[in-house]
């Protein structure tokens, strides 16, 4: 479907993309920022999916299986994990206004 | 089926850029968040739909696995303490990688599978050349960032305080990129599961090895740095997987994690190259002292 060309200038318009959305970050959101970009590359998870369901092999399976495990530790710690930390920031700045 | 899914991702795509978006900013960033969530959930639920899916135990396997990691994660992320977060992150985003590692190695292991049955056949030839040379890539970067991040998280964790593990550390770490490289060129057109095998134990080898010099105070950039690079394997497996959401997440979270990573490292007076290198030719010193 996505095939040589097509799949380069996806690469260039998405990369130009995350460059100009976090251009103007404020440094108290930088580590929030790094968690929250961390939860977004966890869509890992619809590929380790795909992998496993794929499988044909009992090794093809187990590789598979450590990837859904892996990715939705990534999913799901990563949203965890960015919630709190914005939780905090905004109990914070509720408190001043 | 296929319009919804597709659909979906397309959808979860446009979440995830406007998510970042706004958690760019202190006054919309836990709408931000909120926002890319729903994309994800939405992505993985449509998935289970996938018609090119097989196998009754697959499912299971995916259920369980999701139950099982996803349960983890939760439980680790909602109890942890704030102080904690840094290394949360490094080991989350080590997962990922892992994640994108794993799914290269389906691909390759899949590909001397099929190759095997051909004579004079490698993994260019099932998979296609361009596939293949993605895949090898996404491989190298992203089960780098899975070991590196692991100790990463480790050293933030307290658990592992060494600062070289060999002598004259950055050398060894030279020496071992160069054989990785020149595996990852045979690999192009190799049909044995051994050299893949020993690629991905090196690589391995060499996340630990690269980030076992950085310092404490850097390794917040160093935990961005690979966060990059997930996001970048994530793109790179998402185009061998043909999977429009995975490239653009990917991609958008390579690119803005680079950015991030200048600024982080710039807020600190540090350049990325001085976190990485910069106990060039200190290891020797670093040994003597332990």
């Amino acid at each position: 479907m996505i095939e040589g060309w097509a799949a380069i200038y996806i690469f260039l318009l998405a990369g130009f993309t995350g460059y100009e959305v976090i251009s103007r970050v404020p440094v108290i959101l930088h580590t929030p920022l790094m968690s929250g970009s961390n939860f977004i590359h966890g869509i890992v998870l619809v590929g380790a999916m795909v992998a496993l369901g794929h499988a044909t092999t009992l090794g093809q399976q187990l590789m598979g299986f450590i990837a859904v495990l892996l990715a939705a530790g990534n999913a799901v710690g990563g949203y965890v994990v960015t919630e709190r930390m914005l939780e905090m920031f905004k109990s914070s700045k509720g408190g001043k206004g | 089926m296929v319009i919804l899914i597709q659909a979906s991702y397309f959808l979860a795509a446009v979440l995830f850029i406007l998510g970042l978006k706004q958690m760019s900013s202190p006054v919309t960033a836990r709408r931000g968040i909120l926002w890319s969530g729903v994309g994800m959930v939405l992505a993985t639920l449509v998935t289970f739909l996938d018609p090119s899916l097989h196998g009754v135990s697959n499912y299971l396997l995916m259920v369980v696995a999701i139950i099982l990691g996803g349960g983890y994660a939760w439980q680790k992320g909602r109890t942890v303490a704030m102080v904690d977060m840094p290394q949360m992150i490094a080991l989350f985003n080590g997962m990922g990688g892992g994640a994108a590692g794993a799914i290269a190695a389906v691909e390759l292991f899949g590909a001397i599978n099929q190759s095997q049955a051909i004579p004079g056949a490698g993994v260019s030839l099932v998979l296609s050349s361009d596939v293949a040379i993605v895949a090898i890539v996404g491989a190298f970067i992203g089960t780098l960032s899975f070991s590196g991040s692991l100790v990463a998280w480790a050293k933030l964790d307290g658990r592992f305080r060494r600062t070289s593990l060999v002598p004259q550390q950055h050398w060894v770490n030279l020496g071992l990129l160069v054989l990785v490289i020149y595996l990852g060129v045979k690999l192009f057109d190799t049909d044995s599961t051994l050299l893949v095998l020993l690629f991905f134990l090196l690589v391995l080898l060499l996340g630990v090895f690269v980030t076992t010099p950085v310092g404490g105070a850097d390794m917040p950039v160093a935990i961005s740095l690979f966060n990059a690079l997930t996001g970048l394997a994530v793109g790179l497996e998402g185009y061998v997987l043909d999977n429009a959401a995975m490239i653009i997440a990917g991609t958008v979270v390579g690119s803005a994690g680079t950015l991030l990573t200048q600024l982080m490292a710039k807020a600190m007076n540090r350049s990325v190259w001085n976190v990485l290198f910069g106990g060039f030719g200190q290891s020797g010193g670093a040994k003597e002292a332990s």
